[in-house]
Formats: structure tokens, C-alpha cells, sequence
């Protein structure tokens, strides 16, 4: 579903990503796990399309689409979703009237009719019992006086009433109580299916405690440089990241 | 292809006024200048009265003693006042009894409005008085308020048909000499409207009024008058649009509301004036006073939706005269390109117990400035009076300012008065977090501007919200760089 081969990419000149690749097919869940600054976060948001981010080599196939000269509503109508590390505020404008336009501006780039308001209030009861969300939540303002365990709910509740290709969840488990944790991980896999994909960056193994991976990967230094089973994120849990350090500089 | 800065700026020079076209009708316009002989020549077309003329002619005396005034925080080349035309009237003055008699091409203009008569008429609730070019060419629903004894109808009719209204009312609120604006719109008045609302009578629905400035070169002056008696209610709508122009035109209206005992006033105005295109050139000048009184227990509320206009200077106010009477100013204003706005509102404490709340919000996009000036007025005998101010600015890009002058003046030791303000800008980070959600950059910026405005937007009645959000999204398109 996703390719990445040989991604270069920089911000303000300064390169991040030095030859990355990463295939994740349909079904999978693939973790990226790496000590801080090693270009987690720009992965995500260069797959999501931030612009400030540019890249300078190698290229991004969704489907077997290049999707780097898309804009990122363009690849968020092509089913990619970025659950963000830091969710922003939109004063004045509630969950509900967010979603609702997220989807119908999604459906209407599809070529779909508005969602009819019935459809949409069934599921937005339905995924919100599913993240145990009060309905009272989503008359407020959009990330608005949130606490950090709220923000991140959200962002998986709005994950589930988007149902994403490929979802993005970027240290979606910081800030997150343990109770809060098992919540979201449950709805994550809940949204799991054959035909979607998901990838998580975090710094901590018990996300992967719960939502149990495929794949993980060591992002180090804008590369990929160890991949490997479930065990991998123990291992790394357990040693840390200096022994991978050692390993690659030997 | 990612949405530029470049995209976005070449989207905003091509961005033309929505509603800038020109209706031809035939017009009977004066010729250009002002004097006595001007003033009176109005007032005879008008077939006015002689005290009406006499008060004109006192008015015109006044205002050639006045100075333009300089303080607002607004730039522009000052009117000749001299080349100017003051008057001008649709040709034939019919009265129509049925709506095939207006003339058609005046129908296809309310179509491009978007408010044919045809749809007015059938949409309930709305009695509309059609101010086009200083004449009242239509009016409807006028035998369903005539039932309740309300009057309703053009300010020149109210003259003839109820003089000893106007002449108690008109000038009590904004008196001739109020200032350099209210004083030239007095002695040139064309038209405006009167309503009327009797002792304890609930109006039954939304009354409303199109302005539209529509002859090149003639300065549209309006005046409009509200008397709710003891016990009333009234809510009165105000929109207007304006065709596309080169030149300046000026605009210099007064509104007067007189709230008596218990009575409830609610103003709302959706304006639209040609902003000038995107290198600042021409554009209406909107130099307006609007102030209202309340006695005991009444109660005024502003709402206002600024979007257009190349220069703005507007305060709508409140007299807070009576005991216990509350005092409202909603308002949202919106600069794009070029256009200055200085607005804001006046509370004027006198009676005890008196409220006023005032809710601002000013949104500046590309080389606008949006100014909020504001006088919360605390008398000595106003005991135990309240205010609560909250001026909140949006700006987009970096090349707009908002600016906030709160002046605050009180003389009772028991006022309390509370003041807050906030300045924002649109971030890349919201702007990102809206595109990664599936919605464009336009969409985005409607949404998050609707969502700052909303405690504005939410005080207008259910039809205005509609095109007052519309016209939010219109002025500020392509505005985020």
C-alpha cells in the first residue's frame, strides 16, 4: 500500500531523512521506534504532506501513486490520516461541525453526496461509544481547553469516523493515562482491518503492548536501520537505543 | 500541486466584488454641489413640510460651520463635498400595488441581489422595504403590521403621513449638530425608514430593509428612525450591497432608536459596500452614526456584520438613560486588501443598574486595518452599573494591523467594569491540521473565522446567519499567505 524508497527530505536546508524506506501493505501494522530527533515526526508529516518539509530525493507511492506533488487535503481525500503528536485548537468550532466537515469535504472530492445528517449522527454515536467519548465532548470547541488525554482521544475518535487507508498515529500514547491508553488502543484495533494499514511512532514499547505490530522499525540518524519482529520494541524497551547507535558507528 | 503563497496572492488580485454590477434606470439627479438653495430643492422634490425644510436648512447651517473630523485611525482622500450629487430618484415615482407594475429591470436586479420580490414576497416572516436609491420603490407586508398598528414605511412617507412622530423624534437621539456627518445627513437626508411599534405590541416579524447605493457619483444618504413605544418589541434587519464602482462614493447615514419604557430593540446590519478592488482603488466611504436610547428596563442590542466599505467609521451606541436598561454591541468586522475600518460602540451609563456588554471581533487579512474604539461611560448617578467588554482580533498574514482603543470613563465608585482582549493570528499549524483532514485552505480559513465570529454570529436572526457567514467566506477568500 505504502513505499517509501530512498526518501531524502530536509527542513530549512537541513536534511532529516537520509534514505529511508519502509513498505507496508494492507492488513499490517508496522512501529517506528527511535531515540528523539531521528526524524520520526518528519516521517509523518511528510507522508501527510506538510509543506514546510521538502523533499530532496527518492519518492512516496501510495497504491503505486506518487503522491509527493499532492497537496495533503488531496492525499487526506486518498485515505491517508495523521493523528498528530500535537493536535492544534480551533476556537469556536465543535468536534461535530469539524467532523462533519472533514467527511463531506472528503465525499464531495470522491465524487459522493453529503453524508445525509442521519448517517452522520448514527456515526458519530456509534464511534464515540466505541472511544467511550460523552457526547457533551463534542460540542466543544475543537481542542480547546483539552487536557493531553482528551486531545489524543479525539484524534483516534476522529481517525474512526474518517476510516482512513493508512493511519499515522504520531506518540499518540503521550500524555495518556494507562486506562486512557487501553481506550485508545482498543479502538485502534477495532479499526484494523484487511484492507487498511497502520503505522505507529513512539518512543515506548506498552503502546505496543496493546496494539501489537508486525513490523518494527529503528529510525536512527533519517534512516531505517534495524527492522524486526514484536520482540524488537522489548529488546529496545529493555537496552535502549545506544546499543543500535554502537552497532551502525562500528 | 501544493497551494502557494504565490497561488493565493494571484487568486486575491483577481478576486472581484461579488455583487458589482450596474442597473440602468433612468435617474432624476441633481446637479453636483451644495448649498441652501440645494437643501431646499430636496426637500421640495420631497414635497416636505415647512418645518422639515426649516430643520434641514438648520442642519446644512451647522454642518458648513464643522470640520471634517481626523481622529479615527482611518487614511483617505477627503470628499470634495462640492462635487457631489444629493440627490437622485428612480425616474417615475409609482406606487405599486402588485409587483408586475416595478419596472423589470429593477426585479433583475434584486435577482442578482438574491432578494427578487418574487421570493420575498412569498417568504413569510419578512416584511422588506426596498430603499433603491434614496426612494422607497416597494413595500410589503405593510397590511399585517397595519393590524397590529405598526407603522412601517420609507422616513419621506412618515413625514407626510405622521409628521407629529417624526417631528417629537427626529434629532432627539443624533441631534443636527452631533457631528460633521450626522449634520450633512440632515440638512441632504434622500430617504430611509420609519418604524413605528405601539404600546405593548410584540412585532411579529423580522422587519428588514435593503439599502444600495446605485447612481454613479451620488451619495446616498439615509435616515432611519425607530420608536419602540412601552412594552414593544421590535427586531429590524439592515443589509445592502453596492455595484462596483471607480470612483468613491459616500455613504453618511443615521439611525436613531428610541426604546421607551420595557420596550426591546434589536438592530442587526449585514453590510456590504463596495470594499474597492485589490490595489485599494475606489470603494465606499461609510461615515455612519448610529445610536439609540433606552429608558427604564428597555433594552437596545447592535448586531453588525462589516465586510465591506473602503473606509468605515461607525459606532453604533447606546444610551443607557432609564434604570436597570441593558445596552448590547455585537460585532464582527472584517478588512481585506486595502480597507480601514474604525468601529466600535458607545455605552453611556446614566440610569442605575444599567448593563452593557460589548463582543468585537475584528479579522484583518492582507494590507488592512481594522481598528476597535470603544467608550464605556460610567455617569455619577449610575449606581451599581456593569459592563463586560471583550475585543478579540484574527489577523491574517503580515502585512494587516488590529488595533484596540478602549476608553473607559467612570464617575460611580460602585461601577464594575471588565475589559478583555485578544489578538490572533491564523497559524500554518491550524491551517495544516484542516488540510490533513481533507479540507482545502479556503474552506479551512471559513472555518476557522466562522468559529472566532460564532458569539457573534449566534445573535443573528436565522436567515442574516446564513448570508452573514457567506459573506465572510467571500471577503477573506484567498486571503491566507
Amino acid at each position: 500500500m505504502l513505499e517509501i524508497k530512498d526518501l531524502h527530505a530536509s527542513v530549512e536546508g537541513k536534511e532529516i531523512l537520509k534514505g529511508l524506506n519502509l513498505n507496508v501493505k494492507a492488513g499490517e501494522i508496522h512501529a517506528v521506534m527511535g531515540p528523539n530527533g531521528a526524524g520520526k515526526s518528519t516521517l509523518a508529516n511528510i507522508i501527510a504532506g506538510k509543506e514546510e518539509y521538502e523533499v530532496t530525493g527518492g519518492g512516496i507511492l501510495l497504491d503505486g501513486e506518487d503522491i509527493e506533488e499532492l497537496a495533503a487535503e488531496e492525499r487526506a481525500h486518498k485515505g491517508v490520516f495523521l493523528s498528530f503528536q500535537y493536535p492544534v485548537e480551533i476556537p469556536g468550532v465543535t468536534v461535530t461541525n469539524f467532523m462533519k466537515t472533514a467527511i463531506n469535504e472528503t465525499r464531495k472530492a470522491q465524487g459522493l453526496e453529503e453524508m445525509p445528517a442521519k448517517d452522520m449522527l448514527k456515526k458519530i454515536r456509534e464511534k464515540s461509544e466505541l472511544l467511550e467519548i460523552d457526547r457533551k465532548f463534542l460540542s466543544r470547541s475543537l481542542n480547546e481547553g483539552f487536557s493531553g488525554g482528551e486531545k489524543k482521544r479525539n484524534e483516534i475518535f476522529q481517525m474512526a469516523m474518517m476510516e482512513p487507508k493508512l493511519a499515522i498515529l504520531d506518540e499518540t500514547d503521550s500524555g495518556l493515562d494507562i486506562d486512557a491508553l487501553r481506550i485508545v488502543a482498543n479502538g485502534v484495533n477495532k479499526l484494523k482491518g484487511e484492507n487498511n494499514a497502520i503505522i505507529v511512532i513512539t518512543h515506548y514499547q506498552r503502546l505496543l503492548d496493546h496494539i501489537v505490530p508486525d513490523y518494527v522499525h529503528v529510525l536512527y540518524d533519517g534512516k531505517i536501520v534495524k527492522s524486526g519482529s514484536k520482540e524488537l520494541a522489548l529488546e529496545l524497551e529493555e537496552k535502549g537505543y545506544d546499543w543500535i547507535k554502537e552497532e551502525i558507528n562500528a | 500541486m501544493a497551494y502557494t503563497e504565490d497561488d493565493l496572492k494571484k487568486e486575491l488580485e483577481t478576486k472581484e466584488y461579488e455583487y458589482g454590477f450596474y442597473t440602468d434606470i433612468e435617474s432624476e439627479t441633481f446637479p453636483v454641489g451644495l448649498n441652501e438653495d440645494i437643501v431646499r430643492a430636496i426637500s421640495k422634490k420631497k414635497e416636505e413640510p415647512e418645518w422639515m425644510t426649516e430643520w434641514r436648512l438648520e442642519a446644512f447651517r451647522i454642518w458648513e460651520q464643522m470640520e471634517e473630523p481626523e481622529w479615527a485611525n482611518v487614511h483617505y482622500e477627503k470628499p470634495n463635498f462640492q462635487n457631489i450629487s444629493y440627490y437622485s430618484a428612480p425616474n417615475k415615482k409609482p406606487k405599486y400595488n402588485s409587483i408586475d407594475e416595478v419596472d423589470p429591470e429593477l426585479l433583475e436586479t434584486f435577482k442578482k441581489l438574491g432578494i427578487s420580490l418574487d421570493e420575498q414576497k412569498k417568504l413569510a416572516g419578512v416584511a422588506v422595504d426596498i430603499v433603491m436609491d434614496s426612494v422607497s420603490v416597494a413595500t410589503t407586508f405593510k397590511e399585517t403590521l397595519a393590524e397590529k398598528g405598526i407603522i412601517f414605511c420609507s422616513i419621506s412617507e412618515a413625514i407626510q403621513e405622521h409628521p407629529e412622530l417624526v417631528k417629537k423624534h427626529l434629532g432627539s437621539i443624533v441631534p443636527q449638530k452631533d457631528n460633521f456627518y450626522a449634520a450633512l445627513n440632515s440638512a441632504v437626508f434622500s430617504d430611509g425608514s420609519f418604524c413605528y411599534i405601539p404600546k405593548g405590541v410584540r412585532c411579529p416579524m423580522e422587519l428588514s430593509t435593503y439599502f444600495r447605493i446605485n447612481q454613479a457619483g451620488t451619495g446616498q444618504f439615509e435616515r432611519t428612525l425607530v420608536i419602540a413605544d412601552e412594552e414593544s418589541y421590535v427586531s429590524y434587519l439592515e443589509g445592502c450591497t453596492a455595484p462596483s464602482r471607480d470612483e468613491n462614493q459616500l455613504h453618511a447615514a443615521v439611525v436613531e432608536l428610541i426604546a421607551l419604557d420595557n420596550a426591546e430593540i434589536k438592530y442587526s446590519t449585514v453590510q456590504n459596500w463596495y470594499p474597492g478592488n485589490a490595489e485599494g482603488k475606489g470603494g465606499v466611504y461609510n461615515f455612519v452614526t448610529k445610536r439609540g436610547l433606552c429608558e427604564t428596563n428597555a433594552k437596545i442590542s447592535w448586531t453588525q456584520v462589516e465586510t465591506g466599505s473602503a473606509v468605515t467609521w461607525k459606532y453604533p451606541s447606546c444610551v443607557l438613560k432609564g434604570d436597570n436598561a441593558v445596552g448590547e454591541f455585537y460585532s464582527i468586522a472584517v478588512t481585506n486588501n486595502y480597507q480601514q475600518a474604525d468601529t466600535g460602540t458607545k455605552m453611556i451609563h446614566l440610569g442605575k443598574n444599567t448593563k452593557s456588554t460589548i463582543i468585537s471581533k475584528g479579522i484583518s487579512a492582507g494590507k488592512s486595518q481594522n481598528s476597535y474604539r470603544g467608550l464605556v461611560q460610567i455617569n455619577s448617578r449610575a449606581t451599581n452599573a456593569r459592563n463586560f467588554s471583550q475585543c478579540d482580533s484574527l489577523l491574517m498574514g503580515n502585512e494587516c494591523g488590529a488595533h484596540t482603543f478602549p476608553y473607559i470613563e467612570a464617575k460611580n465608585k460602585t461601577a464594575q467594569i471588565e475589559h478583555e482582549a485578544t489578538t490572533s493570528k491564523i497559524g500554518e499549524d491550524q491551517i495544516f491540521y484542516c488540510n490533513q483532514r481533507g479540507i482545502d485552505t479556503e474552506k479551512a480559513i471559513a472555518l476557522i473565522v466562522n468559529g472566532f465570529s460564532k458569539e457573534v454570529l449566534n445573535k443573528l436572526p436565522m436567515e442574516f446567519a446564513v448570508e452573514a457567514q457567506k459573506l465572510l467566506e467571500i471577503s477573506l477568500e484567498g486571503s491566507v499567505g
